[in-house]
């Protein structure tokens, strides 16, 4: 009889031990994720301050181009999210609008826009996460700083992508506000560098897939992408951004992202 | 007159080495149809048409540090004659340090922070005939120091020269029944259009507050009218008197909320009065993830002036209701429609703003503004037939 209790017990246990494996995998993998999460973001700090040339091509369904051109500016700061000044060129009638945004690890960015027909700086809302930046394809939370913060993570898998290993990473917004309910990310193991990220939206339905292509290392350690390629899977939309002339540690402070700056933005 | 000015700058401007200098700008054409007759038959029936041309050129030392900017603006109009008229909107050399930068020369400058008043931005005279809703302003000459440390931006400004509001003139709508004599202006001070003016503005962002502190010493943009009679005709001549205005503008920013204030205080020969605008503007972005965010706007407008002895605000005590929605698009399509009510009487004027991109370097802006329901005690009673509606084309270069 004792035996016989003994196995029924151990019969009852099997479960719960199927289970707490589950939950220890699942918290091993959650932990995983933002490890790997927190290593891509350790290995991008330091680069103080940089500045970019962009140039974004939209195209619709029929593959009509239009594009746009600007220049991006951005200052990391210690301890919270960057900040960036992006300067509109192109199209003309954009030209010299100017968005400064102080992105913080956590709770809403802080933005302003400077629209140079009025000589006018307003402070805008930050609850517009999901919506597209200039017409695009990309959300404003595409563009906006990725701070580790932003998301939590679970590993998911180790996959080649076109013959590079990968560590595959979910991630989930933390805003409520956000498009997407998850994002699967591909980074390399290696560089810690993203290459691929497919987005879901509300609905878990598969929207977009962003690809990183042609990475340049700048000062001997951070990676930038010279291209990415966003694709809408629901619209047939895509767009393209194309990064030029990278300049990192060009002495940028504080005055370079302040209100009076984006009055002097060119 | 002032388009031989304008082709002689123009001239001059092409004139000089271009070589690393930035030419942009716009050229417009703006056609105006109004439905109903003009209350005076000499004023432009039906249809009217213009053009605009402002032209901008950077020029750029330094690394930025000095730079150059001059702006020319030159409109063209088939019936007013008054609107048909040349401004030098920026012409100003800035310099740029770590903690100060200074700008000589004419610019234009916006403060405040509300949508359908303008109370606190005092340093800029309205350009009256290029627009009725006070946004269009002439260049003012001046010099502008700037001080930026971690305790906010200090702003210095000395105002040297006066510049006269401009009035449609006798064929021209949005007039009054009696004409303005914009040539025999009158002034408070003895130098008239010479008096030196100064302003001084702080600004600083705390946490989700956006706040401005300004003071303004001199002559008022917003003259009062004094009837005078000569050669058989009665006219209006403007007066501009001395004041003292202080003003506050806040913004308060959180989720899809901006809630915003602008008040001010102002003291002139006859009277201390207190006039603020205050409201929200809440966004619901993205609409079921359409890309549109639709925004609504509500403003209370409040003025306590004695409106016979002062120039006259048209809001003191009325109620702004809008909506703006921004569809995202590739075309940047935009839409702003608005109503400024007086509760009391009825009277609406009514607007309603659009624009959209054609392709890379054109933009089609469509504008209908309404007068209804105006009641005679209203100040643009005199424009209760001048309901209007408005497409302009503009191509940049």
């Amino acid at each position: 009889m004792k035996h016989v209790k003994f196995l029924f017990s151990l019969i009852l246990l099997i479960p719960v031990l199927i289970i707490s494996n589950e939950i220890y995998d699942q918290t091993a993998n959650e932990a995983r994720g933002l490890e790997i999460a927190k290593e891509v973001d350790v290995r991008d700090t330091g680069f103080n301050n940089s500045v970019v040339e962009l140039e974004m091509i939209l195209r619709n369904k029929q593959g009509q181009e239009s594009r746009r051109e600007m220049r991006n500016k951005t200052l990391e700061v210690d301890g919270d999210g960057d900040k960036s000044l992006v300067i509109f060129d192109k199209p003309r009638d954009v030209k010299g609008t100017a968005f400064l945004s102080f992105t913080h690890k956590e709770g809403p960015d802080d933005q302003w826009l400077y629209l140079p027909a009025l000589k006018r700086v307003k402070r805008i809302a930050s609850n517009n996460k999901s919506g597209p930046f200039m017409g695009s394809e990309f959300a404003y939370e595409d563009i906006s700083s990725q701070e580790v913060e932003k998301y939590t993570y679970k590993f998911i898998k180790e996959e080649q992508l076109n013959g590079i290993d990968c560590y595959i990473v979910e991630r989930y917004p933390v805003d409520k506000k956000s498009g997407y309910t998850r994002q699967v990310v591909w980074y390399d193991q290696v560089k810690y560098i993203p290459h691929k990220i497919i987005f879901y939206d509300r609905k878990n339905d598969l929207l977009k897939t962003l690809t990183y292509h042609d990475y340049e290392q700048y000062l001997d350690k951070y990676w930038r992408a010279s291209k990415f390629e966003m694709v809408n899977h629901q619209t047939n939309k895509s767009t393209d951004l194309l990064f030029k002339d990278y300049k990192f540690q060009i002495g940028l402070t504080d005055r370079d992202f302040d209100k009076n700056s984006l009055k002097r933005a060119r | 007159m002032q388009i031989k000015k304008f082709l002689f700058l123009l001239i001059f401007l092409f004139s000089i080495n271009i070589s690393a200098q930035e030419l942009s700008g716009l050229i417009a054409t703006e056609s105006r149809l109004f439905p109903e007759s003009p209350l005076n038959d000499k004023q432009v029936g039906t249809y009217n048409l213009s053009f605009s041309f402002k032209p901008e050129l950077y020029y750029e030392l330094d690394n930025g540090d000095h730079s150059f900017l001059f702006v020319p603006f030159l409109r063209w109009d088939l019936n007013d004659e008054e609107r048909t008229h040349f401004d030098i909107r920026e012409l100003f050399w800035l310099y740029y340090s770590n903690d100060y930068e200074i700008r000589v020369g004419i610019r234009k400058v916006f403060w405040g922070v509300t949508e359908s008043s303008h109370l606190v931005d005092v340093i800029n005279q309205t350009d009256f005939v290029e627009d009725i809703d006070g946004e269009q302003k002439l260049g003012q000459p001046m010099i502008n120091f700037a001080y930026i440390q971690d305790w906010g931006t200090l702003d210095l400004f000395v105002l040297p020269y006066f510049r006269e509001r401009t009035f449609a003139g006798e064929e021209g709508r949005f007039r009054f029944p009696l004409l303005i004599d914009t040539d025999n202006e009158l002034y408070e001070s003895e130098d008239d259009k010479n008096h030196l003016d100064f302003a001084a503005r702080y600004t600083n962002t705390f946490g989700d507050f956006d706040v401005g502190i300004s003071h303004f010493v001199g002559t008022s943009r917003e003259p009062r009218f004094i009837p005078a009679f000569s050669q058989g005709v009665t006219r209006l001549v403007p007066f501009y008197d001395l004041i003292n205005q202080t003003g506050i503008d806040i913004q308060y920013t959180t989720g899809g909320w901006l809630w915003k204030f602008e008040g001010i205080t102002r003291h002139s020969r006859a009277q201390r009065f207190f006039a603020f605008t205050g409201g929200f503007e809440y966004t619901f972005p993205d609409i079921n993830g359409s890309g549109i965010d639709v925004g609504v706007i509500t403003e209370y407008l409040f003025d306590d002036r004695d409106q016979q002895n002062l120039p006259s605000n048209p809001f003191d005590n009325h109620i702004f209701i809008g909506s703006r929605l921004a569809f995202n698009d590739v075309q940047s399509t935009d839409l702003l429609v608005g109503s400024v009510i007086n509760h009391e009487t009825g009277s609406m004027f009514l607007n309603l703003e659009g624009s959209r991109r054609i392709g890379e370097s054109f933009k089609l802006n469509l504008r209908i503004r309404g007068f209804a329901n105006i009641d005679e005690e209203e100040l643009f009673y005199g424009f209760r037939k001048d309901s209007y509606s408005q497409v302009e084309l503009e191509w940049y270069f």
